[in-house]
């Protein structure tokens, strides 16, 4: 068989003349309240919650997790780092720009979530 | 210590508030300037102000004092005030700013549609700032008394008068420049001690802990405190889930221009705080070293007035020294100012008929409680009492706000029966605690740290109530949820609902 050769296609022109159906615009939807209009809106709050709760569970295990380990694992507090005992280093150091960091992903996150909804709502 | 230069610090930071204050007024003039400076503050200059008004006494003094006094689990504090806004950030800052709500009773009278609701979020916003303020005052008169030998009564009296007279003549834009200009005042006035104190511990040869404070101080959960695991669960939940229902801090988000810049706003509150939650650490870990005197007499909280005097000494000294009294003064009048402005609105909207009239009544109002509680309680470390306006928030607006923006089906019933339950449990805890407390044994430590209990059953009662009453859902849930979630550059009907103009 002869894989590299071009499968036929039927060309036909687009029907230009023909009339289309109204502009419908989809934040119409939303305003009416119609059942599309509420899958739009699903559609966003889903996103945005999924992401809020994503933060906050890796935040809760975190912080949550700390006295956790403090606890279960003595060893962990016995370490010293330039004779700082490692959970001052945590708590009193690098947590901080841990939390900035979070914080600049998640309004990266969130705002693209927004343009992508803003796109979906224009594209129609 | 030189009375005279300590004096003149207080002195120099009270006309500073008061002369930007008197500059604000020139340029707020009508009723919506007044409240929310018209909204054109930038991010930076709106996160600064937001540092500047949350990094009350407890911060500046209190968290070094508890580090004295308690040790490691104590860190867990700077931390979740900090942590709070990330929690804040992903959770409520975009949507509430998008509410159009100004107060929190407003949010809960957007959202539910209910003036029960309203009221009862009112009371709660007062509850909160008086116990906000109470501390501060306190605070106040001990670092008064302490650099300058003056009567308790007198700091206490000072601040709540600079507040009142500030807060009558500025206004909100006054009040936002004063904020700002608070929070580089405060991280300057504690950054620059910790550089010479850091030098003169070198010098002293760097003493260590003693082997005893190493192997317990300095370890986390290894003092000899009762229940220091429920207790350290219970404080992480009360700071990460409170700062979302302090009161002073919403209103801040009101002056952002729309959701996108109230996140940003966020972002930048988080790097702020962060880069100041450093600090206090470093204050209680030197205090442990060389004023563990000040534990014996009860003072700990004067930790960070001490140490300047005692490591360095001499003109230096006496300087490093005005430099935190002036911080500490700056963190009295910026949180003062702002929970009084808080506290005012909530009591010249719903109790008083409104207006900028009723406002200035309210403004006097709201200082004088806190400051009669202040003379008349007793004294308690800065940072516990402040920690127990958390609780209340974390059990009471927390839920109201994290499930009015996302859940559908909560209705004012289920709202209100939560905020009973949760808040009303916690301020109840709160009073045993400050009026009858210490109580030993595990009913003390249930009572001291009550988050862990309370917030847990807020939440459960608001989303057991609101499933029971299903016809009471608000009718027009979904255009509000149209208006909390979507951008503002979309054209949507966003309802018509708008916050009662005073």
């Amino acid at each position: 068989m002869k894989a590299d050769r071009p499968r036929r296609v039927v060309v036909t022109s687009p029907r230009t003349s023909a009339a289309r159906p109204p502009r419908y615009p989809a934040t119409r939807e939303i305003d009416e309240q119609t059942g599309l209009g509420e899958v739009y809106m699903r559609s966003l709050v889903r996103a945005q919650l999924r992401l809020a709760l994503f933060v906050c569970t890796v935040l809760g295990c975190v912080v949550l997790g700390l006295p956790l380990i403090f606890v279960l694992l003595p060893g962990f507090s016995q370490v010293a780092v330039l004779g700082v005992p490692l959970p001052w280093v945590v708590l009193a150091g690098l947590i901080y720009p841990a939390f900035v960091g979070g914080a600049v992903l998640y309004v990266r996150q969130a705002e693209r979530n927004e343009a992508r909804f803003a796109e979906l709502l224009e594209r129609e | 210590m030189n009375a005279a230069l300590q004096m003149g610090a207080v002195v120099a930071v009270v006309s500073a508030t008061l002369l930007i204050g008197v500059f604000g007024l020139r340029v707020s003039r009508t009723t919506s300037d007044f409240y929310v400076a018209s909204r054109t503050v930038s991010p930076l200059w709106n996160a600064s102000a937001i540092g500047g008004e949350y990094l009350s006494a407890a911060s500046f003094l209190g968290i070094a004092g508890l580090i004295l006094a308690y040790g490691a689990d104590m860190l867990w504090l700077p931390v979740g005030w900090t942590g709070g806004y990330l929690v804040l950030l992903v959770l409520i800052s975009a949507p509430l700013r998008r509410s159009g709500a100004y107060t929190l009773p407003d949010f809960a009278e957007a959202r539910l549609e209910s003036m029960v609701v309203r009221r009862a979020a009112g009371v709660l916003v007062v509850l909160i700032g008086w116990l906000y303020l109470m501390p501060q005052f306190q605070s106040a008169g001990l670092v008064l008394r302490t650099v300058t030998g003056a009567p308790v009564w007198a700091g206490s009296l000072l601040v709540a008068f600079v507040v009142v007279v500030n807060v009558l003549s500025g206004g909100m834009r006054s009040i936002t420049f004063v904020q700002a200009f608070q929070y580089w005042l405060k991280l300057t006035a504690l950054a620059a001690p910790v550089i010479f104190l850091l030098i003169a511990w070198r010098r002293d040869g760097a003493p260590g802990l003693t082997a005893q404070d190493l192997s317990t101080w300095a370890m986390p959960l290894a003092g000899d405190r009762d229940y220091d695991i429920y207790s350290t669960y219970s404080l992480i939940l009360a700071t990460f889930l409170g700062t979302m229902g302090l009161p002073h801090v919403l209103v801040r988000f009101y002056t952002n221009p729309d959701g996108r810049a109230a996140r940003r706003t966020t972002l930048v509150v988080l790097a702020l705080l962060g880069s100041f939650y450093l600090l206090p650490a470093i204050y209680g870990a030197l205090g442990r070293i060389y004023a563990t005197d000040l534990l014996a007499e009860g003072r700990s909280d004067a930790v960070v007035l001490t140490l300047p005097g005692r490591l360095l000494g001499g003109t230096l000294g006496e300087l490093l020294t005005a430099l935190v009294t002036a911080g500490a003064f700056a963190a009295f009048l910026s949180t003062c100012s702002g929970l009084t402005v808080s506290v005012a609105g909530v009591i010249g909207q719903d109790l008083l008929q409104g207006g900028v009239r009723s406002f200035r009544v309210a403004a006097v109002l709201a200082v004088l409680m806190p400051l009669g509680l202040a003379l008349a309680a007793r004294a308690l470390p800065v940072a516990d009492v402040v920690g127990l306006a958390f609780a209340v928030a974390a059990s009471s607006f927390c839920p109201l706000l994290v499930l009015g923006i996302w859940w559908r089906r909560l209705t004012d019933a289920g709202a209100m029966a939560g905020l009973v339950s949760g808040g009303g449990l916690a301020s109840l805890a709160v009073i045993a605690t400050i009026v009858g407390g210490p109580h030993d044994g595990l009913l003390g430590a249930l009572l001291a740290q009550p988050a862990a209990w309370s917030v847990p059953i807020a939440f459960v009662v608001m989303i057991v109530v609101s499933l029971l009453t299903p016809h009471r859902v608000p009718s027009g849930v979904a255009r509000i949820m149209v208006r909390l979630h979507t951008p503002e550059n979309l054209d949507v009907d966003r309802g018509d609902w708008r916050p009662r103009r005073t």
